[in-house]
């Protein structure tokens, strides 16, 4: 008895033993998607030789770290799901490992120009029943839709014409015409509302109006045009700077060219014919050397900056081709 | 783009379900694979695709005709595959003589390729040639991924979070216990990546944690990474941002400390000490004798007529 005693305890105590794994490093558990990460470089030799050993080498780490693993799975909270007998479900936690999502997050949609009206007079929406109760079929019919409440719209036999009216005037038809009319309505606002949402989505951001370090001097110089214009004069009696030329508004801001008349300032025209001729005449170069070379130098800066960043660009768009 | 798909109203509440299933959402459905044969896809390819297939049910779509493209090059096919069927993982298999036996595996966001990365496979074992007993069909596999490999490479970690996305599975907040069968096993060793899926036998044991035992069962891949094209760092971030309606919201007036003490914080309004509600103690009751000296002449009992 003994003996049996002894083996059933060495059993025991094996079995016990036997749930405990030894590892260098701990893993790294995401239970929320039943993951374990192990750290451990693979002992490299018994796993390079030959085939055979090698499954058993990997069925080996591969029982170590499930067994790991479902250690950690066992410590969860866990209750009787479906009343007392039913099976043991464990409460898993959020997945923590991040993982990137498969289309972008929802934009919220900008209000239509009613949810802007509902908005600002305080509208609310009523909860309407979606049954109707029918007197003449002393039943509960449908609001709207098949079997409605005010009887089949095309099968109205009687038409009244209104006060005021004509009495000549086909009433079925202006009932359809006034129908058809307010489909298309309701159509063209709600393609409106689409248009308007989507040209939100897609608004080109403005250049900022508050002074950043590092503006460039087109920059600074459109939000200087931006900040004179916004006078109730729309700039024209502010104070300019000494050489800064005076320009009028104009409404196409510089789009369109605009060029001399043919026989206009005759006096302008013999004054800029002789200058050009006195140009062409004399020994001195009209250009300035170190102002064109100052100027190409900025104009290469300028260049190899911007193909940098495109470079940069280019390399994202690898990944997002259109 | 979302708003044209909305010119055109859906007419029947189905396909209004169909296109509301389609679209952006806070909580994202499960990821679905396609699995595509290329112009040239050999015998070893094709069994690779149908046993993922068979792993990936009922997440997956095995397509039956080849499709001659080249992914690598041209990604617009997949693009369009991918909006048709409304898949965001693909696996593309083909074999030529440079690269024998080729697997592509990718994801995809926004309908556009985000990562893509190439695998040989060496060595194969089918779902068929192991004559054991499978476990039921759309188990929620384990993942272990074994090797310091995983973590150092960064081509490695992208396949990593490439392989967790692909066989996760749906998320779900709770799992029966005795229903964990099916383990996938990484191991990342020698520039090699071995595949392999168990079935797990639970074993009693002397305490609560029941001991394991594994059998082998399932696909077995020897993997070898070829080519790669990963996603820009920017564009891998954009698609990480988690909607801010997601995060956990924050219980105001509770703090924790370092120890794992709950602290709780309440917010008292001005109390008036002299009525306030505090143990009675009989001994020191008034008695009536004491209560009318207090009083003074006026007696409150009424006299009996």
């Amino acid at each position: 008895v003994e003996e049996v005693l002894a083996a059933a305890e060495e059993q025991e105590a094996e079995k016990r033993r036997s749930v405990t794994v030894e590892k260098e490093l701990e893993l790294e558990f995401d239970l929320g998607n039943l993951l374990a990460l192990d750290r451990n470089p693979p002992a490299a030799a018994g796993l390079r030789g030959a085939a055979p050993g090698r499954e058993a080498k990997l069925r080996a780490l591969a029982r170590d770290n499930t067994q790991l693993l479902v250690a950690q799975l066992w410590e969860l909270p866990a209750e009787r799901a479906g009343g007392a007998g039913g099976p043991l479900v464990a409460r898993l936690p959020e997945p923590a490992f991040r993982l990137p999502r498969e289309k972008p997050p929802p934009r919220p949609r900008p209000p239509t120009r009613w949810e802007q009206f509902a908005r600002l007079k305080g509208i609310r929406r009523r909860k309407r029943t979606s049954l109707v109760w029918d007197e003449e079929a002393k039943e509960w019919r449908r609001r709207w839709g098949y079997r409605r409440a005010g009887g089949d719209p095309a099968r109205a036999w009687l038409a009244e014409v209104p006060e005021g009216a004509d009495p000549e005037e086909d009433q079925f038809a202006r009932l359809r015409r006034e129908k058809r009319e307010r489909v298309a309505r309701n159509e063209l606002n709600r393609l409106r509302n689409l248009a308007r949402a989507h040209r939100a989505g897609t608004a080109i951001p403005a250049a900022p109006l508050h002074p950043t370090g590092h503006q460039s001097r087109e920059e600074l110089s459109h939000v200087a045009r931006v900040a004179r214009v916004s006078t109730a004069s729309l700039g024209r009696f502010q104070p300019r700077l000494p050489k800064e030329p005076s320009e009028p508004p104009s409404r196409n801001a510089g789009k369109k060219r605009r060029f001399e008349p043919l026989l206009g300032n005759l006096a302008a025209e013999r004054s800029r014919q002789l200058e050009l001729l006195r140009d062409m005449g004399s020994k001195k170069p009209v250009l300035d050397i170190t102002r064109a070379v100052n100027k190409q130098l900025r104009q290469e800066e300028a260049e190899a900056a911007a193909a940098k960043g495109k470079k940069q660009s280019q390399r994202g768009k690898r990944g997002r081709r259109q | 783009m979302d708003a044209l798909d909305r010119v055109v109203k859906p007419k029947t509440k189905r396909a209004k379900r169909f296109l509301e299933k389609r679209e952006p959402k806070l909580k994202e459905n499960t990821k679905n694979a396609m699995l595509i044969k290329g112009g040239n896809a050999n015998l070893t390819v094709t069994e690779v695709l149908k046993d993922i297939y068979a792993v990936k049910k009922p997440f997956a779509v095995l397509y039956k005709k080849k499709n001659i493209t080249r992914p690598f090059e041209d990604q617009t096919s997949l693009e369009f595959f991918s909006k048709k069927s409304d898949c965001s993982l693909f696996l593309f298999g083909s074999h030529n003589k440079k690269r024998p036996n080729n697997l592509i595996i990718g994801r995809m966001f926004d309908y556009h390729v985000l990562d893509m990365i190439e695998l040989g496979v060496e060595k194969f074992v089918s779902l068929k040639d192991v004559k054991n007993s499978k476990c039921p069909e759309g188990t929620k596999p384990m993942l272990i991924f074994a090797g310091d490999m995983f973590d150092v490479n960064e081509e490695y970690r992208r396949l990593k979070s490439l392989l967790i996305d692909f066989f996760r599975g749906p998320s779900v907040p709770s799992i029966r216990l005795a229903g964990l069968e099916y383990v996938l096993h990484f191991t990342a060793l020698d520039g090699k990546i071995y595949m392999r899926s168990y079935k797990v036998l639970l074993k009693k044991s002397g305490c609560k944690i029941p001991r394991i035992e594994l059998e082998e069962m399932g696909p077995s891949l020897d993997l070898v990474m070829r080519r790669t094209h990963l996603a820009s760092d920017d564009l891998y971030k954009l698609s990480l941002k988690q909607p801010k309606a997601l995060k956990p919201k924050k219980k105001k007036n509770i703090s924790h400390d370092v120890f794992g003490t709950t602290y709780g914080r309440i917010h008292m309004q001005k109390q008036d000490l002299s009525k306030l509600q505090t143990r009675k103690m009989k001994g020191l009751k008034k008695r009536p004798a004491e209560k009318s000296a207090e009083d003074g002449g006026v007696s409150p009992k009424k006299s009996k007529s």
